[in-house]
C-alpha cells in the first residue's frame, strides 16, 4: 500500500473518478433513478428535481441513461483496449526480436490493413458479421491492433539493438523472456502513455460505428452516441450533448492521470530517477 | 385561352383592367374561378417583386454522385437546382393542386380521356438559342417513358401507348381512360430539354428562368439569369447558388449567420430555437410525405390480422408528433392519403392509441416472444427514435419490440422492401391513384406492405376511369378503409415541410407539393435590398 | 554490392511499399466486389424500377468476370485513367483531383500547425514534467482528444462563426478563391482539426524522450555538464525520434483519409465526403480510386517513417 501514500493529488482524484465510474458501471440498475429507456417527459427538458440533469432528445432521463451507458462504454472500451494492446504489442515485440521474414510479413501486413480506409473495412465486416456486441468488440480491438503493432514495434526495434538484450541473447535466453523480461518492461512507459489515448479512441470510435450502423443497438448507448443523439442542441446552447460529451472527457483525463502515475511507477522499478 | 389570359391577369395587376372584368372574361374563355384567381394572385405577386440580387441556398440532399440528367434526379439539390434552369409542361397549383400550364399552354382530353391533346407554349427558346418545339417535347417524354431508360418517372408514364406530334400539339395515347394524366407530366424529373435530352442528356440546356453557369456535384451549383426568359412572373434574383449542405446544423449556423438565404430540412426538434433567432423565418407546410412501419402482410408473423392490428393499435401517434416531430405533423390513420388529395375520404374513423384493445388483439394472434422492428437514421429523419418510442408504447400493451439499427448505407436495397417489418417513408404522389397504383395494388414493385388484395385492385382500376367524381370520392373511401383496417401499413404521421429564409428573402409561397416551395423557391422568391 | 547498406535498406523499404499498393489494391477490389447491394439499385434509390434497373446494370457492362475488371482497371490506373464514375458519369480522375488538392490543402495548414505545436508541448511538458504546466498541458490536449469531432466543430461554430461572425461556418472553396479568403475559409475545420490531433502527438513526444531521458548515457551527458535543453536536442529527441515519428505519420494519415466529419460540418469540399457519397451509391470505381490513393498515402508516410527510423538510429544503420 505504500504506493498510495505517496500518490500525487492528480492522480488521486483520477483513480478515485475512475473507481467512481466503474462503481457506476458495475450497479447501474441500482443507482439509475429511472430505466434508461423510458420516456418519461418532454424533449430536452432543463435540469430538475425530478431529473438531475435534464431530459435528452426523446424526453428520457439524462442521468439514468449516462448511468447504463457507462456501463456499455467503459466495458466495450476496456475490453477492445485490452485486446488491441494484447495483441498489437506482443506481436510487435516478436516482430522486432525476430525480425526477417516474420517482421517483413507482420509489418506489411499491419500496413495492408491500416491503409484500407476504416469505412469501407468497416462496411465489409458489416456485410459479413452480425452486428453484436462481441463482433464490436473484435472489429475494434483488432483495428486498434495494427497502431498498437506499430508503435510496439517501434520502440522493441530500438530496445532490441541495446546492450542489455544482446547480452541476455548471448546468455542463450529464449525469444519469451527476451520479449517479457527485457523489452516489455522497457517499453512500458511509451506503451503505458499510449494506453490512455488509445482507451479514449476506442469510446470515440465507438460512437463512430453507431453511425454505420455496427455500434450499440438502441434503446441502449454508449455516450459518444449520447453525444450524437442529442448534437442538434449543441448550437442552441442544449446541455445534453454537453454532459455526456464532458463525461467522456472526465473519463479521458483520469485513465491518463492514472497512466501518467503508472508510468512514473514503472521508471522507478526498473531504476529511472522519474519520480520527482 | 391560357396566354390571353395571362396577357389580361398582367393588366389587372397593372391596374389597367379591373378584377371583376377579368374573372368575366376568364369564365367566357372557360377558366375555372380557381384557376383565374391563381392568375391574378401569381401576377400580384410578380408586380411586387424587387428584382436582382444573388440567392443563396443551403440544402441536404445533394452529393458528388449527382448529374445534371434529369431522368436521374433524386435528392433535394438536384431537384432545386433543376427547378432554376429546366421546366415542366404542367405543375401543380400551390392552393388546389390542380395542374397549371407552363411549357403546355392547354391541353384537352377524349370524351374516354384515353387520348390526350397538349398545345404546346410557342416563343420560348432553350439557352442555347433554340426554339422549343414540340417535338422536343414529344422526345423527352419518349426518352422518360422508353422501356429502356433509367429515368425513376418511368412508373408514373406506362400507361402511355404512343406520343405524337400534330401542328403545335402533342398526342398522348393511353392504354386506358386517365383523368389525371396532366397531373402526371408533373413530375420533377420531366423536365423539356432539346431533341428529349437524347443527344446529351447531362448537358443543363432548359427552357427555365436561369442557365447553368457552375456545376460541381455535392459542393455548389450557380445559375445566372437567362435574358431571353419568356415568364416576368418568377426568376427575380440576378443569380441563384445552391450550397450542399448535408448537416442540420451546418445549415442552421449558415443561415443564423448569414450566408445562406434559405434552408431546407429544419430539424424538427430545433424549430421552436431557431424561430427565435433574429433574422429568420420558418416556413413549415403540411405535405403529402409520411412515415410509416411496413408490416409484410404475407410474412409470418404478420400474416396474422390480428398481430397487424394489435401493432397499429399500440402506436400512440401524438405522443410520436410531439416527441419525434415537435409537433410540427399531422396525425395518419394507417391509409396513405390526406387532406392534401383531392377527393379525400373525410370522416375516416381514426384510429387511435389503445394499449388494452392492442393487448387484447395482440393475445388473440396467438404470437409469443419479441418482435423484430429494423429501422435506420436514413429510413425518415428521427427514424431510429421513432422505433425506441414504438417499443415503449408498445410494451403498454405487453408488446416486446426489439429494435434494430441497421447501417444507413445500403438500406433502401437490403432492407425496405425485403425484411417483413421496418421504417420507411413516402413522399407523396400526385393524385391518390398513384399513390395507391405505385404501392398498395397487387405487383406492384413498391408494395412494401405485400397488401394483396383482388377487391382492392379491382376498385383502384375502376376509379382511375371514373370520370364521375362523387363515385370516384365513394371507391376511394373504400379503398382507404381497405387499407387502413387489412393492410399492414402503420402510418403514424404525416411531415410538415419545414424550410427556413432569412427575412430579407420575400414572396415565398407555400406549397405542399415538395418542400422548398414545390421544388421552385429560388425563381419564386425575391430579395428584399432595402 | 558496393552500394551503401542503408541505400539498399531504403530501396527494400520502397519496394516493399510498391508491392503493397498492388496488394492493396487486389484487396480493395476483392473488398468492394463483397459489398452487399448492388450499384444500379443504389443509384436508383428507394425510386428505383426493376426495369430501369435491368437497363441500368446491362449498360454499366457489371455482367463481366471479376479478374477482368481488375486487369483493366489496374491498366487504366497505371495509364492514370481511374475510369468513369458509374453514378453520374464523369471521369473520376478530373472529379477527384480537386477534392484531393482541398484535402492536402487543409491537412496540411492542420499539420503546419499541429505538430510543431505538439513538439514544443510535448518538449515543455518534460523541461516541466509533474508540474503545473506539463499537468495543464496535459489535461487541456487530452479533454480536447476525447471530445468527439463534431462536437469540437459546433462548439467552434457556434462561438466563432454564429456568436462572433469571424470566420464562416461553410468552409465552401473554390478554384477561383482568393489564398487569404480561403484560409479564412479553412481557419474553423483546420483549428478543429489541430485539437483532434494535437494530444496524440503531443503525449508520444512527451513519452518517448522522457523514456530516453532515463538511459545511462544521458545521465553521462548531464554529468558533462550540458543544459537541458542541449541534453535533449543532442541526445534525447536524436533517440526518441523513432516513435514520434511513427504517431505523426499515423496523424497526418488521419488529416489526409479521416476527416469525413469535419468536412460534413464545415461543408468543406474533400476527397472524405467524396469518398461517403459514392460508398453509399455502390460507385465502385469511384471507390476503388479513392481508396487505393488512400492506401498509397498511408503506405507513402509509413515509409517515409520506417526510413526515418533507419536514419535515426545509429544501430539500425550498421546493423551486424
Amino acid at each position: 500500500m505504500t504506493m498510495f501514500k505517496r500518490m500525487p493529488i492528480g492522480a488521486a482524484i483520477g483513480l478515485i473518478v475512475t473507481v467512481v465510474l466503474l462503481f457506476v458501471a458495475i450497479f447501474a440498475p441500482w443507482i439509475a433513478p429511472y430505466p434508461g429507456s423510458r420516456v418519461l417527459g418532454g424533449v430536452w427538458e432543463p435540469a430538475s428535481a425530478q431529473y438531475w440533469l435534464g431530459t435528452d432528445n426523446l424526453g428520457r432521463d439524462l442521468l439514468s441513461r449516462m448511468i447504463y451507458g457507462a456501463r456499455i462504454t467503459v466495458f466495450i472500451a476496456v475490453s477492445a483496449t485490452a485486446l488491441a494492446f494484447t495483441l498489437g504489442a506482443i506481436l510487435g515485440f516478436m516482430a522486432a526480436v525476430l525480425g526477417g521474414w516474420f517482421d517483413t510479413l507482420m509489418s506489411r501486413f499491419v500496413d495492408l490493413m491500416m491503409s484500407i480506409p476504416t469505412l469501407i473495412f468497416g462496411l465489409v465486416v458489416l456485410s459479413v458479421l452480425p452486428s453484436t456486441i462481441p463482433t464490436l468488440i473484435i472489429v475494434m480491438g483488432l483495428l486498434d491492433s495494427t497502431r498498437v503493432y506499430r508503435l510496439s514495434r517501434a520502440v522493441a526495434v530500438d530496445i532490441n539493438v541495446m546492450d542489455f538484450v544482446e547480452a541476455a541473447k548471448l546468455r542463450g535466453e529464449g525469444t519469451r523472456w527476451i520479449i517479457f523480461r527485457e523489452i516489455l518492461p522497457n517499453a512500458l512507459s511509451p506503451l503505458v502513455s499510449e494506453l490512455g489515448l488509445r482507451f479514449i479512441y476506442a469510446v470515440l470510435f465507438l460512437s463512430a460505428l453507431s453511425f454505420l450502423g455496427l455500434g450499440v443497438q438502441p434503446p441502449n448507448a454508449d455516450w459518444g452516441g449520447m453525444v450524437r443523439e442529442n448534437r442538434e442542441g449543441i448550437v442552441f446552447g442544449i446541455p445534453a450533448a454537453l454532459i455526456p460529451a464532458g463525461a467522456i472527457a472526465a473519463l479521458a483525463i483520469s485513465v491518463n492521470l492514472v497512466a501518467d502515475w503508472l508510468l512514473n511507477r514503472t521508471s522507478d522499478l526498473k531504476g529511472g530517477r522519474g519520480n520527482a | 385561352m391560357s396566354k390571353e389570359l395571362e396577357f389580361l391577369s398582367r393588366m389587372v395587376a397593372a391596374r389597367k383592367l379591373n378584377r371583376r372584368d377579368f374573372l368575366g372574361r376568364a369564365s367566357a374563355l372557360g377558366a375555372s374561378a380557381v384557376f383565374a384567381n391563381s392568375l391574378l394572385i401569381g401576377a400580384a405577386r410578380a408586380q411586387g417583386a424587387q428584382k436582382g440580387g444573388d440567392l443563396r441556398l443551403g440544402l441536404q440532399g445533394g452529393e458528388s454522385t449527382n448529374s445534371l440528367d434529369p431522368a436521374l434526379w433524386l435528392t433535394q439539390v438536384s431537384q432545386n437546382f433543376g427547378s432554376t434552369w429546366g421546366e415542366l409542361l404542367v405543375l401543380q397549383s400551390p392552393q388546389d393542386g390542380s395542374p397549371q400550364p407552363v411549357l403546355a399552354e392547354s391541353w384537352e382530353a377524349s370524351d374516354d380521356a384515353a387520348e390526350w391533346r397538349f398545345k404546346i407554349r410557342k416563343g420560348v427558346t432553350f439557352h442555347n438559342g433554340q426554339d422549343l418545339t414540340p417535338e422536343d417535347v414529344a422526345q423527352t417524354i419518349r426518352r422518360h417513358s422508353d422501356e429502356a431508360t433509367e429515368s425513376a418517372a418511368l412508373g408514373v408514364l406506362r400507361g402511355i401507348t404512343d406520343i405524337s406530334v400534330d401542328g403545335d400539339n402533342v398526342v398522348f395515347k393511353l392504354d386506358s381512360g386517365n383523368a389525371d394524366l396532366p397531373l402526371l407530366l408533373t413530375d420533377y424529373h420531366l423536365v423539356i430539354q432539346p431533341n428529349g435530352g437524347y443527344d446529351d442528356p447531362a448537358a443543363g440546356i432548359g427552357t427555365g428562368p436561369y442557365q447553368v453557369e457552375v456545376n460541381e456535384p455535392g459542393i455548389r451549383h450557380v445559375s445566372t439569369k437567362y435574358d431571353g426568359y419568356w415568364n416576368d412572373d418568377i426568376g427575380h434574383v440576378a443569380s441563384v447558388e445552391v450550397i450542399v449542405m448535408n448537416d442540420p446544423t451546418a445549415r442552421t449556423s449558415a443561415l443564423q449567420s448569414g450566408q445562406v438565404h434559405i434552408i431546407n430540412r429544419v430539424e424538427p426538434r430545433t424549430v421552436e430555437l431557431l424561430a427565435r433567432m433574429p433574422g429568420v423565418h420558418i416556413e413549415s407546410v403540411p405535405s403529402k410525405g409520411h412515415y410509416i412501419f411496413a408490416m409484410h402482410c404475407n410474412t409470418a408473423p404478420f400474416d396474422n390480422a390480428d398481430l397487424r392490428m394489435a401493432l397499429k393499435l399500440a402506436v400512440d401517434r401524438e405522443q410520436m408528433i410531439e416527441q419525434i416531430l415537435a409537433g410540427h405533423a399531422s396525425v395518419g390513420n394507417d391509409f396513405p392519403i390526406n387532406q392534401s388529395y383531392a377527393l379525400f375520404p373525410e370522416g375516416v374513423e381514426q384510429r387511435a392509441y389503445d394499449p388494452d384493445e392492442a393487448r387484447h388483439y395482440f393475445e388473440r394472434s396467438g404470437h409469443s416472444g419479441p418482435i423484430l422492428l429494423r429501422t435506420s437514421e436514413v429510413a425518415f429523419p428521427g427514424a431510429v427514435d421513432a422505433a425506441q418510442l414504438f417499443q415503449q408504447q408498445a410494451q403498454a400493451a405487453g408488446i416486446e419490440i426489439q429494435v434494430q439499427r441497421e447501417p444507413g448505407d445500403g438500406y433502401w436495397t437490403e432492407v425496405w422492401n425485403k425484411q417483413p417489418f421496418c421504417a420507411s417513408y413516402w413522399g407523396g404522389r400526385p393524385t391518390q391513384d398513384s399513390m395507391y397504383s405505385t404501392a398498395y395494388v397487387t405487383g406492384a414493385d413498391w408494395n412494401d406492405t405485400r397488401f394483396f388484395d383482388e377487391g382492392f385492385d379491382t376498385l383502384i382500376r375502376e376509379a382511375r376511369g371514373e370520370l364521375d367524381d362523387t363515385k370516384r370520392a365513394e371507391m376511394y373511401r373504400e379503398a382507404a378503409t381497405k387499407v387502413r383496417d387489412d393492410g399492414g401499413l402503420i402510418l403514424p404521421m404525416f411531415n410538415d415541410f419545414l424550410d427556413a429564409r432569412r427575412e430579407e428573402v420575400q414572396g415565398w409561397v407555400q406549397d405542399p407539393n415538395h418542400e422548398t416551395s414545390n421544388l421552385r423557391a429560388a425563381t419564386r422568391v425575391w430579395l428584399d435590398q432595402a | 554490392m558496393g552500394a551503401h547498406p542503408i541505400l539498399t535498406l531504403i530501396a527494400q523499404r520502397i519496394a516493399l511499399g510498391v508491392l503493397l499498393l498492388l496488394a492493396v489494391s487486389v484487396l480493395i477490389f476483392v473488398g468492394t466486389e463483397i459489398l452487399p447491394g448492388d450499384v444500379a439499385a443504389s443509384i436508383l434509390g428507394q425510386a428505383a424500377t426493376p426495369q430501369a434497373l435491368e437497363n441500368l446494370r446491362a449498360q454499366l457492362g457489371l455482367n463481366d468476370p471479376a479478374y477482368i475488371r481488375y486487369f483493366r482497371w489496374l491498366g487504366g490506373v497505371l495509364t492514370g485513367d481511374l475510369g468513369t464514375a458509374l453514378s453520374n458519369r464523369m471521369d473520376i480522375a478530373t472529379s477527384i483531383w480537386p477534392r484531393l488538392k482541398n484535402t492536402m490543402f487543409l491537412a496540411f495548414w492542420a499539420a503546419a500547425v499541429s505538430v510543431p505545436l505538439a513538439i514544443l508541448l510535448g518538449l515543455i511538458a518534460v523541461r516541466y514534467r509533474n508540474g503545473f504546466v506539463d499537468k495543464t498541458i496535459s489535461g487541456l490536449s487530452l479533454s480536447a482528444t476525447s471530445l468527439p469531432e463534431f462536437f469540437i466543430g459546433y462548439v467552434l461554430m457556434y462561438f466563432f462563426a454564429v456568436r462572433l461572425g469571424w470566420f464562416p461556418s461553410v468552409s465552401t472553396v473554390y478554384d477561383t478563391m482568393p489564398f487569404l479568403d480561403r484560409m479564412r475559409a479553412i481557419a474553423l475545420p483546420a483549428t478543429a482539426l489541430t485539437l483532434v490531433v494535437l494530444a496524440h502527438m503531443m503525449r508520444m513526444t512527451r513519452a518517448a524522450i522522457l523514456n530516453v531521458m532515463q538511459s545511462a548515457y544521458i545521465e553521462t551527458a548531464e554529468l558533462k555538464g550540458l543544459t537541458l535543453f542541449e541534453i535533449i536536442r543532442k541526445h534525447a529527441f536524436p533517440n526518441a525520434i523513432a516513435p514520434i515519428v511513427n504517431v505523426v505519420m499515423l496523424n497526418l494519415a488521419y488529416l489526409v483519409v479521416g476527416v469525413v466529419v469535419i468536412e460534413v460540418i464545415f461543408v468543406y469540399p474533400g476527397m472524405g465526403q467524396y469518398l461517403v457519397d459514392h460508398v453509399t451509391r455502390r460507385d465502385v470505381p469511384v471507390v476503388q480510386a479513392v481508396g487505393l490513393i488512400f492506401a498509397a498515402v498511408y503506405i507513402g508516410l509509413n515509409l517515409v517513417a520506417d526510413i526515418v527510423a533507419i536514419l535515426a538510429n545509429p544501430r539500425l544503420r550498421h546493423r551486424r
